[in-house]
């Protein structure tokens, strides 16, 4: 419900309605579909789900690689 | 021990890793004090940024010559008053309003009387609040015979919530939208040309508005206005990293841009989204509550969509009234002129149970931040 807060989901299953992709995503206990803004996304996926809506996917190699050049860094 | 005083404490102390963040942050800032760097500024954007800032009690981790202030990156705070007057109006008759919660509670122009979508629901109005846009869609199916009116609210991050569903045609034609949306690169160049006194050392870009427009959409920061900035995700570690790579840059004299937040933000963003706003919306000069007209920051339905465009549908103009409630400096805290504890009305007449200003009403909104967070260090 909150508007900016962006929250980290996994992509369940996948939908369309008309042309639109309407995605089942898990986000912490609460499963609920979203609208996705990413056309190709697929079950197993993780993504940035805004205002109900699937915005950016999530890439895990990144994720693994900011944990590497943090303890580079300092 | 207070409960923010404990988090910090785990923060400093349990991760290592922040620990010699911030250690770096005071090295690289007492070098900068040397070369005559005794006030640093900076600003982070996004509402969501200064709440992991406050939350954490990062400030009070800060060395005394570095200062972080919020901007305007909280959509609620700058949504104009007259747009929430209008769905009032509305809402008594008949319509159903769509809103997300955020903004259920937002005051429009009038300090006193039905002053919100909340208020007017407690009157009799329709108002329901939804998760997001396809809950509007779902609904205004199902009830055909009404009128519905989805309130907008955002910015680039939301747009997509009724651009990627407007763009594929399946609105029903009973659904209208107000769009509300601003873009925020136009903000920051207001803010650092328009604005007195609004100098900066360092931006933190917003995160998940990037992830949408791209950290390229704020490459103009360093390379027409010589400030660092970094594109941050939202754990404390992201921001003390990107403040870390700031005072670098600054120390350096190398303004540039970082993209801390790899994992979710590309450097062209998301062009699925991007496709369909630009196909649904056009940047038209637009009002920002308590700031002013910026230019080119409102996002506007383009002609082949005006069938969902409620100002069009109602045949009126969308014109901004005078919504500045009396005695909230909501406008200058958006624009990290002055803390919410400059305001009178901080925690007296304005909290977060009865908000009387928009920076009171959302999760994203300083005075409500500060307002639940108790900042250590102000
Ligand atoms: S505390 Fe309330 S009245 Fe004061 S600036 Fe913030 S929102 Fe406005």
């Amino acid at each position: 419900m909150e508007l900016c807060l962006g929250i980290p989901a996994e992509v369940l299953e996948t939908r369309r309605e008309g042309e639109l992709l309407i995605v089942k995503v898990r986000m912490g206990g609460v499963i609920r579909e979203v609208i996705s803004a990413i056309e190709d996304l697929k079950p197993g996926e993780y993504v940035i789900v805004h205002a109900g809506v699937a915005v950016s996917r999530i890439n895990k190699d990144e994720l693994e690689e900011i944990l590497s050049i943090w303890s580079q860094i300092v | 021990m207070a409960l923010i005083e404990r988090r910090i404490k785990e923060l400093y102390e349990r991760n290592p890793l922040s620990r010699r963040v911030v250690e770096e942050i005071h090295s690289v800032a007492g070098k900068l004090r040397e070369k005559g760097f005794n006030h640093l500024k900076i600003m982070n954007f996004c509402g969501t940024h200064e709440w992991t800032i406050t939350h954490y009690g990062l400030r009070s981790l800060m060395p005394d010559n570095v200062e972080l202030i919020a901007g305007p990156g909280c959509p609620v705070c700058i949504t104009p008053g007259h747009y929430v007057d209008l769905l009032v109006e509305l809402s008594m008759e008949g319509y159903v309003i769509h809103t997300y919660g955020d903004a259920y509670k937002l005051p429009g122009s009038k300090p006193v009387g039905i002053r919100s979508l909340y208020d007017a629901h407690i009157e009799g109005g329709d108002v329901r609040i939804v998760y997001g846009f396809l809950d509007a869609v779902k609904t205004a199916a199902r009830e055909r015979g009404r009128k519905h009116v989805f309130f907008a609210v955002g910015f680039e991050t939301t747009m997509p919530s009724t651009a990627v569903p407007l763009s594929k045609g399946i609105v029903p034609d009973n659904l209208l939208i107000l769009s509300a949306y601003r873009y925020t690169p136009p903000i920051m160049r207001y803010l650092l040309e328009k604005v007195p006194g609004a100098h900066l050392d360092g931006i933190l870009a917003p995160g998940h508005v990037s992830a949408v427009i791209g950290s390229e959409a704020w490459r103009f920061l360093p390379e027409e206005y010589g400030i660092p900035t970094v594109v941050a995700g939202f754990e404390p570690l992201d921001v003390l990293l990107a403040i870390y790579y700031m005072l670098k840059m600054l120390y350096k004299g190398e303004p540039g841009l970082i993209n801390e937040y790899k994992r979710v933000v590309k450097p062209n963003g998301n062009p699925d989204a991007l496709k369909a706003m630009r196909m649904v919306y056009e940047a038209r000069d637009a009002y920002w509550r308590g700031i002013g007209v910026v230019p080119r920051s409102g996002g506007y339905h383009r002609d082949e969509y005006l069938k969902h465009d409620l100002y069009h549908y109602l045949g009126i103009e969308d014109k901004p009234v005078n919504d500045n409630l009396p005695g909230c400096r909501c406008g200058e805290v958006s624009l990290g002129l002055v803390k919410p504890t400059d305001c009178p009305l901080f925690m007296k007449t304005c909290t977060p149970s009865s908000p009387y200003g928009p920076c009171m009403v959302s999760v994203e909104g300083t005075c409500r931040i500060w307002a639940e967070n108790l900042p250590l260090k102000l």
